[in-house]
């Protein structure tokens, strides 16, 4: 390989700083400022990776975000690694890693390439025709599938970078630092408007920061040299904020835009320590101005993708800002002027073109003019109908196009080229525009979609906007501006503006070839491997929509979503449809516009505050008590204390027995608590509660059921008359917002004439409940003052108390059926408290439970569990529970749904009791009941909802909802396991101390 | 991202609100009263309209407030926000 491809170069590359890297485990030299594209380019590298489907040898083709072939894996091994990367976008530093991803063993050697031959039978849709069927052979096709397709590797360990969140609110913001971008952001700033600039390069001026060509000039000075000029003014602006590496992902309909910001991926690995790597911009503007610019268009004939065949604009960057020939051969192939310029560049430097082919037949501009004056052939009206050369061309063959450019006549010649540069014209960059939901309208003329209507306050311009020539995007973004803004001094009062290049072009979507279509390779979408032949055999197939055709062959479905190729998609649908181009819509182009690492989405929400959870006051004491936890809903809920490496099953049977038979203490804390004060809070509860509470005295507490309109119970809970206004309802732990939000809701909305105020104190206090024969005697000896005979202090009652002068409430309530106290108190004295009853509670062997526990002695008792024991289509008949609704009530939330005929259907799911044949039989919540498993097919009763081996029974309890079940007490019934049938009666949910002796007995 | 201009508040992030359906649906005041059609049609019944509809919506994480909003479903226009309980103000 020649050692001089480096000329040269500009301010942008700094030759004084050698950078090493290593690209597949070869280590290379680049300059500090090159990127990974332009550095492999200098030492001659163009084979970067093989292809998704073909493992077709592929080369960077590009220069910027939109590069389809040049995706590598940065740092393989290490905790960094990143897939997907755009080698055109990685700035090199010291010691930066990078391999090909999608080839093995090697990029040179790839066995999948064996794909590349078998092509012929594997066109679009390939994998879903053939690998239906036979079904059972999924499984063999998918692990070849598997290893042979997806592109890169994912990190196996944590990121160890840090990565934020930021929000900006800005007047202006202005979208790509081109020349017009630039000059907006100008304009806007010196007008009073607090302005934001951001691009995706390191450096501002887009590309005519390189533009050095004496034929677009500017005020008589070269654009480079003028544009310079105004990136320093502007540097200096106080209403102007810049931000470079800053690529914007997307663009949300109220002008909200998401921008990543790169911090410290062109640093040395050792330089990045405790720096935010990328930032996510939250941005919201009350004024948006788009000057993404524009991506040159590939053309699209046969073997359009070997490495070496570059976009022609990306070879004139790759000279003209780092110094990089990417060929010592080149021959460009154009339908339009862009080649020209190039061609202009690599001719100042004595970088030999063999030819450039041009579709044109006639040529006519300043710049074709000169380029033919330095003896570059110009073959007019021809097409290239065949490249040669596997890891990089070597040759190319041509032959002329005939007038209506649909065929090729007379004789090919081939030439040869180490680099080949095309050019199909330019596409607008509208993807953001679309993004925010704008329409496009197209351009017959030179066959382009732009900006039609705007949904927010906003504006594009600049070659996104459909300008292509230096002085329409000056002139227009001027008149724009000023008109956007609403300004009217300009601070560009005189602008003069020369250009050599005219805008003819010739556009052929699929260029002909002598090889009839189905012998050719012609990509359309590079990284996805979809040809022009995929695209017409789908229309042959029968796929009209865009959408339909994209998916079916997967054209623009890559990381890049086809930034090149998907024009030509439209272009050859509508070709072979005969249809005009825009009638068949465009694809949607979504968010990101270039991938975002997982990193930049979650910013600092990684770690214990991924998914925040909440901790009860005595918490801590629960964790140095050897609590195993149970996440319920966002709370951490001790599960049970094992001791003595005791098995969950083992602590929850001692627990459960200990409970009963002397004393068990609860932190119940986690249930949602609702303050409700205000005149009318007992009309309120007898509207939202099935049952009725207007007469409940004050000192009293009474268990309520919560429906949904629909009928289908919500929540349940305790709620105690605390004075005459003024009451303190409890919920489920997960349901707890909810209920707040519905009661608001109903209140607000519904019944604003109440006088009723509602509070969460759900965190103001701890809960802790003390049951079993033994309680009374230890909240006798925690609250000495308290009278606690039954007299004065009865089930479902509450007391005000105090210990040691704080305030508490003591309610006697129970959900274990056993006599039972529940102390509320100000949640910082909590753990203090429970630790009192703990003490208090040790002569008799007080235990503590969690859920688990509380649940199997609920289930004891028949209680449910909402969300355990219904879904949302159950009511309270369905529940047996009918003795809780108030028949003599006008109205409660849902109360006329409870005799619509779908509710009052006797075959409903109902809620019953489920014994095993054999007592030690545990049912597995969730199991299917049945009644005859012969019958086929089998018909489905009903599930388990709740199971456990009661220890206080002595056998295995278990609660179900079952078709009709309220009519088929002792019935014998059928749990279909996998490996057998297990029989169950049908039993009385209640199974433990029916007549509730327990609650009631004289302690 | 809308921004929604709360009547209590002023303008916040959408992230703050809840939507609540469609607005202007009036709990019937004597349900007992209904055939199941007429208690259905209050039930379940639901314009869902691609254009200018009429929604309820909640500050959930803000001052708790419900409010409607006459939105553009076809470009999520806001085209007024006004209090539970007052007349729309345009049609
Ligand atoms: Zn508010």
């Amino acid at each position: 390989m020649s050692n001089n491809l480096r000329f040269k170069t500009s301010k942008f590359i700094d030759e004084t700083y050698r950078v090493s890297f290593k690209f597949n485990n070869k280590k290379y030299f680049g300059f500090k400022g090159d990127t990974l594209a332009s550095a492999l380019l200098a030492n001659g590298v163009h084979l970067l990776g093989r292809s998704f489907k073909y493992h077709r040898p592929r080369g960077i083709m590009t220069s910027g975000s939109e590069e389809p072939n040049a995706i590598i894996q940065l740092h393989d091994n290490s905790s960094r690694t990143e897939p997907n990367v755009r080698a055109t976008e990685v700035e090199i530093y010291e010691g930066l890693v990078a391999s090909s991803q999608n080839c093995w063993p090697s990029v040179n050697f790839d066995v999948g390439g064996i794909n590349n031959l078998l092509s012929p039978i594997l066109p679009a849709g390939f994998y879903y025709k053939t690998f239906m069927w036979p079904a059972s052979f999924w499984e063999k096709y998918e692990y070849f599938i598997r290893k042979s397709a997806g592109l890169g590797k994912s990190p196996k360990v944590a990121d160890p970078d840090i990565y934020e969140h930021n929000y900006i609110h800005c007047d202006v913001l202005v979208i790509g630092a081109g020349i017009s971008g630039i000059m907006a952001a100008k304009m806007a700033a010196k007008n009073g408007f607090k302005t934001l600039l951001v691009d995706e390069k390191s450096h501002l001026g887009g590309s005519s920061i390189y533009d050095n060509s004496e034929f677009s000039k500017i005020n008589n000075q070269i654009t480079s040299s003028w544009l310079e000029k105004e990136i320093n003014e502007i540097s200096k602006l106080k209403n102007l904020e810049i931000k470079t590496r800053t690529s914007v992902a997307a663009f949300h309909g109220y002008n909200f835009l998401l921008a990543r910001e790169n911090l410290t991926d062109h640093l040395p690995i050792n330089q990045r320590e405790n720096k935010v790597r990328q930032r996510l911009l939250k941005i919201r503007a009350k004024k948006v101005i788009t000057a993404t610019g524009s991506i040159e268009r590939p053309l699209i004939f046969n073997n359009n993708d070997r490495p070496g065949i570059l976009l022609s604009s990306s070879i004139k960057k790759y000279i003209d800002l780092y110094g990089v020939a990417c060929g010592e051969n080149i021959i460009l192939f154009t339908n339009n002027d862009t080649a020209y310029e190039t061609a202009m560049s690599l001719i100042q430097r004595g970088i030999k073109i063999n030819a450039i082919i041009d579709n044109r037949e006639q040529i006519d501009s300043k710049i074709s003019y000169e380029v033919e004056k330095n003896n570059v052939k110009i073959y007019k009206a021809y097409t290239v109908v065949d490249t040669y050369g596997y890891k990089r061309i070597n040759k190319i063959s041509i032959m002329k196009l005939s007038k209506d450019g649909q065929t090729v006549i007379g004789d090919k010649t081939k030439l040869n080229c180490d680099c080949l540069g095309i050019s199909g014209g330019w596409t607008p960059a509208v993807h953001l525009f679309t993004q925010s939901g704008g329409k496009l309208k197209f351009r017959e003329e030179d066959q382009v979609f732009i900006p039609d209507v705007y949904p927010s306050d906003q504006i594009s311009i600049g070659s996104c906007n459909g300008d292509f020539s230096l002085e329409e995007i000056i002139k227009n973004t001027l008149f724009s501006i000023k008109k956007f803004l609403n300004i009217e001094n300009s601070e560009y009062k005189t602008i003069e503006i020369v250009s050599g290049l005219n805008l003819s072009k010739r556009n052929i979507w699929l260029l002909p070839s002598d090889k009839p279509i189905g012998k050719t390779k012609s990509f359309v979408d590079y990284q996805n491997d979809a040809t022009s032949k995929d695209i017409k055999l789908a229309l042959r197939e029968g796929f009209r929509s865009i959408e339909h055709v994209k998916r079916y062959t997967t054209t623009g479905m890559g990381t890049d979503q086809g930034k090149l190729g998907n024009m030509h998609a439209l272009g050859i649908i509508s070709e072979t449809a005969g249809t005009k181009m825009g009638e068949h819509g465009t694809t949607t182009f979504r968010p990101p516009y270039t991938p975002l690492t997982f990193g930049t989405i979650v910013g600092r929400n990684v770690g214990e505050f991924f998914d925040i959870f909440r901790r009860t006051p005595i918490h801590d004491w629960h964790v140095e008590n050897n609590a195993k936890f149970e996440n319920v809903g966002q709370w951490k809920r001790a599960w049970y204390y094992p001791k003595n490496n005791e098995n969950m099953h083992q602590a929850v049977q001692r627990e459960s027995k200990s409970a009963r038979d002397s004393a068990g203490i609860l932190d119940a804390s986690t249930l949602g608590k609702i303050d409700i004060q205000g005149t009318d809070s007992s009309e309120f509860l007898n509207r939202v509660y099935t049952n009725a509470w207007s007469k409940l005295a004050v000192g009293k507490c009474r268990y309520g059921l919560m429906l949904n309109e629909d009928g289908m119970v919500y929540d349940d809970g305790v709620t105690t008359r605390l004075g005459e206004n003024h009451y303190l309802m409890t919920t489920t732990t997960g349901g707890a917002a909810n209920v707040l939000g519905k009661l608001e809701d109903y209140l607000q909305t519904e019944w604003p004439e109440l006088d009723v105020y509602l509070s969460s104190v759900t965190d103001h206090y701890a809960t802790i409940s003390v049951c079993g024969p033994n309680s009374k005697k230890i909240v006798s000896k925690v609250i000495p003052d308290l009278d606690l005979s039954d007299e004065r202090f009865p089930h479902m009652s509450f007391k005000n108390a105090k210990i040691n002068n704080i305030k508490c409430r003591v309610m006697r309530i129970s959900f274990t059926g056993e006599h039972s106290y529940e102390i509320n108190i100000q949640a910082n004295y909590g753990k203090s408290v429970w630790e009192k009853c703990m003490k208090a509670g040790k002569d008799f062997n007080i235990t503590p439970y969690g859920t688990e526990t509380m649940h199997l002695l609920r289930a004891e008792k028949g209680f449910i569990i909402v969300g355990q024991d219904t879904d949302a289509t159950m009511t309270p008949i369905d529940l047996q529970m009918d003795w809780i609704v108030s028949k003599k009530k006008f109205d409660f939330i849902g109360k006329r749904s409870l005799y619509r005929s779908d509710t009052i259907r006797e075959d409903r799911k109902q809620l019953v009791g489920l014994l095993t044949e054999n007592p030690k039989e545990i049912l597995e919540e969730g199991a299917q009941i049945v009644a005859d498993v012969k019958k086929s097919p089998v018909e489905m009763l009903g599930h388990v909802t709740s199971s456990y081996y009661s220890p206080n029974l002595k056998k295995s309890i278990a609660l179900g909802v079952v078709k009709g079940g309220k009519n088929m007490l002792g019935q014998k019934l059928i749990i279909p396991m996998e490996d057998k049938n297990i029989n169950v009666i049908v039993a009385d949910p209640v199974f433990f101390d029916k007549e509730g002796e327990r609650l009631n007995a004289k302690l | 991202m809308f921004l929604i201009n709360c009547p209590f508040c002023g303008e916040r992030e959408q992230s703050e609100f809840k939507a609540g359906g469609e607005a202007h649906i009036i709990r019937p005041k004597q349900p007992t009263e209904l055939s199941d059609d007429e208690w259905a049609e209050y039930l379940f019944m639901r314009k869902n309209i691609k254009g200018v509809q009429f929604e309820r919506w909640n500050h959930v994480h803000g001052c708790r407030k419900w409010f409607n909003m006459i939105r553009d479903t076809s470009n999520d226009q806001i085209k007024a926000i006004y209090k539970m309980g007052e007349k729309p103000p345009v049609k």
